[in-house]
C-alpha cells in the first residue's frame, strides 16, 4: 500500500505565457482514492493530461506506474474518463467498448464492463440516442474495460442529476475496493470528501493543501450559514470557525469550517434568531473566503 | 482463440471497422458523396454530352474519389477532434497511426464503391466497353489517388473547428472540381483556365484515370510526380496541423 502509482517531482507545465502548472510535487498512493479540487481553471484537467502521458511537463519529472506516462506500456494500464462532448455517435455501447477492448492485452470481456458500468440495457443503442447520463456510463465503461490499474475521472458527474451521480459514486467506490488506484477531478466538494481517500486541493496551478477529507473539513470552510440575526459584523465574526461574514441589513450569510460548533455559538449569542438555513458552501465561495483571509491579514 | 475472433480483437481491425460503420451510418456523409458524383455523371456523361461517356466517367469518377476523401477527413476529423473522441483515443493505448489509416482505408472504400458503381452506369448506359485490364486499373488508380485529397482533409480538419469545415471544404471541392476540368473536360474550357488546371492535383488524378482507360494517353509519370509532391505537401500540412492539435 506504500508504492506510489504517481510521482509528480516539481512538475510546471505553461500554455504559451500561462502558467498551468506550477511546481507541482505530488505523490499518488497506490490503491487510493484521490480527488484532485478546486475550481474551473485551476490546473487540475492540465494534471490529468500530464498523468495520462497527452503532454510532456516543461520542467520537472513525472513517473506514473513506475515509468514514462507516454510510453505505451504504462498507457496500457490506465484508464481514462475525459469531459468529452461525443463519439462517432452511430456506433452502439457494444461496439464502442469492443473497440476500446482491442487497445489493450488483457480486457474484461465487453459485455462484462459494460455491467460494471451499469449499462446493460444500453448495450445495443447507439450513443447519439443515450442521455447525459447514459453518455457518462458508456464512457465509463471504456475507461474500465481495458482491466485498468489506474483509473482517471475528469469530472465524471458533470451534468448528471443527483441520483446518476450518486451511481457513479457507487461505481466509483466498487472499482476502489477491487484495488483500482483512482484520480477523480472534481469541482464538487461533498463528492471528493464522499469519495476520496485523499484530496488535493489545487489553485492557479499550485496545491494550496492535501490531506484526508476529514482534515479538509477543518482546513477550508465547507459549509454555509444563513439566517436574520440583531448580531453585527464584528459579534459575527467573534464566534468560533468563522471564515468569512457578510451582513447586509439584519441578514448574514456565514462561512463556517465546523457547522455544528458555530450554531450553538449563534444560538446561544442571538437567542432571537430567524430564517436560519445551513447548506454546503461551493468551492469558487470558499477559496474566495481563503483569498479574502489572506488579504484582511496582509491589510 | 479462432482465427477470426483474433482479427475481431485486432486494433487495427476493430479501428478500420468502427470508422467504416460510422461513415456508412452517417446519411448526410453517404449519400451526397455517393449520390451527387453518380448524378452529376448521368446528367453530364450520359444524358447531356453524348459520346463521351468514357472521358467523363474518368473525370467524375476523379471528383467522386475528391469528395469521399475531402468529406472523411475534414468534416469527420474536426468533428471528433471538437468532441474530445481523438483526444479520448490519444489518451488510450490505441495505435494513432491505425487511426488515422481506419479513416484512411474508409475513405478508399467508398471510393472504390462510388467508381464501381459509376462503371456499371457508364457500362449499361454509355456503352462503354474497356478490357478488364482496364476496368481493374481504373479503380486502384483512382483509390491510391485519394491519399492526397486525404492528407488535404486531415489537414483542414485539424486546423478548423467542425463549422467552418465543412464550408471550407465545399468552397475547396467544387471550385477545385470545376477548375480541374472534372465536370467540363479541360480541352473545352478558355486558355486562362486550361493552364491554372495544370497546377491542380485532380487534374493530374483525372489524367492518369484517362491514362489507363486508353481515352487520352498522356504524360503518366508528370501526373504522378505532380501527385506525389502534392502527397508530401498536404502531408506536410497535416503534420503541423497534428502538433498543433497535441501541443507537442
Amino acid at each position: 500500500m506504500n508504492t506510489a502509482i504517481a510521482e509528480f517531482d516539481d512538475v510546471s507545465f505553461r500554455y504559451q505565457a500561462i502558467t498551468a502548472l506550477d511546481g507541482i510535487c505530488l505523490r499518488l498512493p497506490a490503491g487510493q482514492v484521490t480527488a484532485l479540487l478546486g475550481p474551473i481553471g485551476a490546473g487540475k484537467t492540465t494534471l490529468i493530461k500530464l498523468l495520462l502521458g497527452l503532454q510532456e511537463p516543461h520542467s520537472g519529472h513525472l513517473r506514473v506506474l513506475s515509468g514514462n506516462p507516454r510510453s505505451l506500456a504504462v498507457r496500457k494500464r490506465m484508464g481514462a474518463m475525459l469531459q468529452i462532448s461525443g463519439v462517432p455517435g452511430t456506433l452502439t455501447v457494444t461496439e464502442l467498448v469492443d473497440l476500446f477492448a482491442s487497445f489493450y492485452p488483457n480486457p474484461h470481456r465487453t459485455t462484462q464492463a459494460i455491467e460494471m458500468a451499469q449499462a446493460d440495457e444500453l448495450r445495443h443503442r447507439r450513443f447519439d440516442k443515450l442521455s447525459g447520463g447514459e453518455r457518462q456510463r458508456t464512457l465509463l465503461a471504456l475507461a474500465l474495460v481495458g482491466r485498468p490499474d489506474l483509473l482517471v475521472l475528469d469530472e465524471p458527474g458533470n451534468g448528471l442529476d443527483p441520483a446518476s451521480r450518486h451511481a457513479l459514486g457507487e461505481i466509483i467506490l466498487a472499482q476502489a475496493a477491487a484495488g483500482v488506484s483512482i484520480v477523480l477531478c472534481t469541482h464538487d466538494l461533498d463528492e471528493a470528501a464522499r469519495l476520496a481517500d485523499q484530496v488535493v486541493i489545487m489553485n492557479h496551478g499550485r496545491i494550496l493543501s492535501s490531506g484526508t477529507p476529514d482534515e479538509l473539513r477543518s482546513s477550508i470552510p465547507t459549509r454555509l450559514i444563513r439566517c436574520r440575526t440583531g448580531l453585527t459584523m464584528a459579534s459575527l465574526r467573534g464566534l468560533p470557525g468563522s471564515r468569512h461574514v457578510d451582513l447586509r441589513k439584519d441578514r448574514a450569510e456565514i462561512l463556517v469550517t465546523d457547522a455544528p460548533r458555530y450554531l450553538r455559538a449563534l444560538l446561544a449569542a442571538d437567542p432571537m434568531i430567524d430564517d436560519l438555513e445551513l447548506g454546503g458552501a461551493d468551492l469558487e465561495t470558499a477559496f474566495m473566503s481563503l483569498v479574502d483571509q489572506g488579504e484582511e491579514k496582509a491589510a | 482463440m479462432s482465427l477470426a475472433q483474433s482479427i475481431y480483437r485486432n486494433p487495427h481491425w476493430q479501428l478500420v471497422q468502427s470508422q467504416w460503420l460510422n461513415l456508412v451510418r452517417l446519411p448526410s456523409y453517404s449519400l451526397p458523396t455517393l449520390l451527387f458524383p453518380l448524378m452529376f455523371y448521368s446528367f453530364f456523361g450520359l444524358v447531356m454530352i453524348p459520346g463521351q461517356s468514357l472521358w467523363l466517367l474518368c473525370t467524375f469518377a476523379t471528383f467522386g474519389v475528391l469528395g469521399t476523401a475531402l468529406f472523411a477527413f475534414g468534416v469527420g476529423v474536426a468533428s471528433e477532434r471538437a468532441q474530445g473522441w481523438l483526444l479520448l483515443l490519444r489518451a488510450s493505448p490505441a495505435p494513432v497511426n491505425a487511426i488515422l489509416a481506419g479513416k484512411a482505408i474508409s475513405a478508399m472504400l467508398f471510393a472504390a464503391i462510388t467508381i464501381v458503381a459509376m462503371s456499371w452506369l457508364a457500362a449499361l448506359f454509355g456503352d462503354v466497353r474497356l478490357p478488364i485490364g482496364a476496368w481493374v486499373s481504373l479503380v486502384l488508380v483512382l483509390v491510391a489517388g485519394t491519399l492526397p485529397f486525404c492528407l488535404l482533409g486531415l489537414a483542414i480538419g485539424l486546423w478548423l473547428s467542425p463549422n467552418a469545415a465543412p464550408a471550407v471544404i465545399n468552397l475547396i471541392y467544387l471550385p477545385l472540381g470545376f477548375l480541374s476540368g472534372l465536370w467540363i473536360p479541360v480541352p473545352a474550357l478558355p486558355d486562362a483556365l486550361q493552364t491554372l488546371a495544370t497546377w491542380l492535383p485532380p487534374y493530374h488524378l483525372a489524367g492518369l484515370a484517362l491514362h489507363v482507360t486508353g481515352a487520352l494517353p498522356g504524360p503518366w509519370l508528370v501526373h504522378l510526380l505532380v501527385l506525389l509532391l502534392y502527397t508530401l505537401i498536404f502531408g506536410f500540412l497535416a503534420a503541423l496541423g497534428w502538433r498543433h492539435f497535441t501541443g507537442n
